[in-house]
């Protein structure tokens, strides 16, 4: 066989192999999530939700906040409370897992143009939107923030490296990371986290952290922390999106809701009633 | 062949001492960081990421201009890079070991690192980078030395090194590519989500990295006998010269696109980096300077680097050619990763100083590679000296 020839059919298996591997290849660099989306994507725009098992979710009807003042920041105290979330005091070393933004920084994908003026002033609770197709879980490079089976996204503490590519990678800066000891206390020796609740485990510095929903809470049969908090005003409606029966489902079914940048094809279980 | 590299002039001991002071200084910061947290540098929440991972990301590139050396030589036997292919080779090493250090000072957990092997994640472009990084850090190891040492025993080299130097050439491209993938697949990043950002990547190192080399060939011709010839230098213009215009068309895409579309996202940050960006009451500019300064050298650097080998001009052609690495630094190893976060997803602008102890750590792994670099080329230098003579 002279060389040419030989060499031609190298290249030609070496294709051939390119070929079979390719697909399956690029199936686990998606984890399947391409074929999700897809589905989803059919069923037309925001709303549509993964097509079995359970999916939490949450209503957050704004106009109730601004009826009830004060509630918004009952809902960011609880939640901070429980989880051990510390107060560093200043902006650049900031830790929030649910925290009150305005309309224009909450929703900058929006029309802010000829707004009504109470959307100026109205408090918006804000936290991760536990995405059905998170970027922040393609990002992770040691599977230290996962998606579970219910749709919450948690974070393991005790994995992350303290990267940070899953706080580029989120698009509704919902993640905090640890620039210094949360165990730690400031220059007056007060420590960051004010009581600490030994329920639920503080962390360590360099780790990346977010909302949990709750999910240490729902193991035991009760409701996120801020739903808890907001639930004689129904201003927080939490639950099982994928239950037709769920109060959240009917919700869903009969009012006007818009979720936070839905263009990038994150699939948010937030929805807020504005 | 590595006691080349305990002989040498009193000049090679100043320098070694002076990167290891640098080092030392280096050290003393990275141990205040370790003790505090990263709190200790000037990213904050909203910038997450400073100048570790933009120094990272502008170093893999150094590291994949040693492909412009190696693909000529090898592939199409262009035999005037005979003496400048092993500096290529060995540069590559100094900066993904560079590289690697970046990463590891970025991290909140280093302790943690090898998290990334113990839970391989495939669908994670970082633990792709980890693999291509350390692969290419092997594979120029690997060919740069056995080469240099069949040298020094004056044969031909093995031919069982030749498949390792073939797969060395898509292996400096994959670097790039990989590490490009780290921003232009994340949703919410405008300024990052673009496809021509792995070719822009690719376009810049391939004149940034033969630009340094060159200025190094520069400084070797005149404190030691080691003579890259005319012919590779001139050759090397046309490389270098053509790549940096490459860059500046992909740049001239990206601004056709904003601007042109007029989607505010697209425009946000080129606002930021290059006129400002209004935010409230207040305008934020503090890297407009530097990228205007960069654009500037850059085409300044293109329209000299020719005029340098039509003058035959040596003095010229370092000019030229730092100021053609410099533009690229700011580029790449400010603008872009910096630019990304400003503004926020959310709309907020957090502009981002780097704090004393960082650059100092900056400053340290820096050093550390230029020891490496100087180490390796002197073993290079002393072999390939002592053949010819």
């Amino acid at each position: 066989m002279d060389s040419k020839r030989r060499d031609f059919l190298k290249i030609a298996g070496l294709t051939a192999i390119a070929g079979i591997a390719a697909p399956s290849a690029f199936n686990t660099l998606l984890k399947g999530e391409a074929i999700a989306s897809a589905g989803q994507a059919a069923a037309g725009g925001h709303g549509a939700a993964a097509p079995t098992g359970k999916r939490y979710g949450m209503v957050i009807d704004v106009k109730k906040f601004t009826e009830n003042p004060g509630l918004a920041e009952q809902c960011v105290s609880a939640c901070h409370t429980i989880h051990n979330v510390p107060d560093f005091g200043n902006r650049k070393d900031e830790v929030k897992w649910i925290w009150i933004e305005s309309y224009e920084h909450t929703f900058p994908t929006e029309s802010q143009y000829k707004r009504p003026d109470a959307l100026k002033d109205m408090p918006i609770l804000t936290l991760c939107n536990h995405c059905d197709n998170p970027p922040c879980v393609r990002a992770c490079p040691t599977k230290a923030t996962y998606k579970k089976k219910d749709g919450i996204v948690g974070m393991d503490y005790h994995r992350c490296i303290g990267c940070r590519f899953c706080m580029a990678a989120c698009p509704y800066g919902a993640r905090s990371f640890n620039w210094r000891d949360p165990r730690g206390k400031d220059a007056n020796g007060q420590p960051f986290i004010k009581a600490e609740n030994p329920k639920y485990p503080t962390r360590m510095r360099g780790v990346v952290e977010k909302c949990n929903f709750c999910t240490e809470r729902l193991a035991i049969g009760q409701i996120p922390a801020c739903v808890e908090v907001a639930a004689q005003t129904k201003a927080l409606v939490f639950g099982d999106m994928n239950d037709p029966n769920s109060e959240i489902s009917q919700v869903l079914k009969t009012s006007f809701t818009i979720q936070r940048n839905p263009a990038i094809g994150t699939h948010p279980s937030l929805f807020y009633i504005i | 062949m590595i006691e080349k590299a305990f002989k040498g002039s009193t000049g090679y001991w100043v320098w070694m001492l002076f990167l290891l002071s640098i080092m030392g200084v280096g050290g003393l910061c990275y141990v205040q960081q370790f003790n505090y947290g990263l709190g200790i540098t000037g990213m904050s929440r909203d910038v997450t990421w400073g100048v570790y991972i933009s120094q990272f990301t502008f170093l893999v590139g150094v590291a994949a201009g040693g492909l412009m050396l190696v693909l000529p030589y090898y592939i199409h036997n262009y035999k005037a890079f005979g003496r400048i292919v092993i500096l290529g080779e060995f540069m590559a090493i100094a900066a993904i070991a560079m590289c690697l250090m970046f990463i590891i000072a970025d991290l909140g957990q280093p302790m943690r690192a090898m998290n990334v092997l113990l839970h391989p994640t495939p669908n994670s472009m970082l633990f792709w980078d980890m693999i291509v990084l350390n692969g290419y850090l092997f594979l120029n190891i690997l060919c740069g030395w056995v080469v240099l040492q069949s040298e020094y025993k004056g044969v031909k080299y093995p031919k069982w090194i030749k498949p390792f130097i073939y797969l060395s050439i898509p292996w400096a491209i994959s670097i790039h590519t990989v590490t490009a993938f780290l921003y232009c697949g994340l949703p919410g990043r405008h300024f990052w989500l673009t496809a021509i950002l792995a070719p822009r990547f690719l376009a810049s190192a391939f004149a940034a990295g033969p630009a340094l080399l060159m200025v190094i060939a520069m400084i070797l011709k005149k404190t030691t006998k080691f003579d890259v010839g005319r012919e590779a230098q001139d050759k090397l213009v046309t490389i270098i010269g053509y790549a940096a215009m490459l860059n500046f068309f992909f740049l001239g895409c990206e601004f056709f696109v904003a601007y042109y579309s007029q989607i505010p996202g697209h425009m946000h940050t080129l606002d930021y980096l290059f006129w400002g960006l209004g935010h409230g009451d207040q305008v934020y500019n503090n890297l407009v300077p530097f990228m205007r300064a960069s654009v500037i050298m850059g085409l300044a650097g293109i329209a000299l680097i020719f005029v340098s080998r039509a003058k035959q001009s040596d003095g010229l052609l370092v000019i030229s050619c730092l100021l053609i690495f410099i533009a690229f630094w700011i580029d790449k190893g400010l603008g872009l990763v910096l630019g990304g976060f400003v503004p926020s997803p959310l709309e907020y602008v957090t502009e981002y100083v780097p704090s004393v102890q960082e650059l100092g750590i900056t400053a340290a792994i820096w050093a550390t590679g230029f020891f490496i670099l100087s180490i390796l080329y002197k073993v290079a230098i002393s072999v390939k000296l002592e053949k010819e003579a």
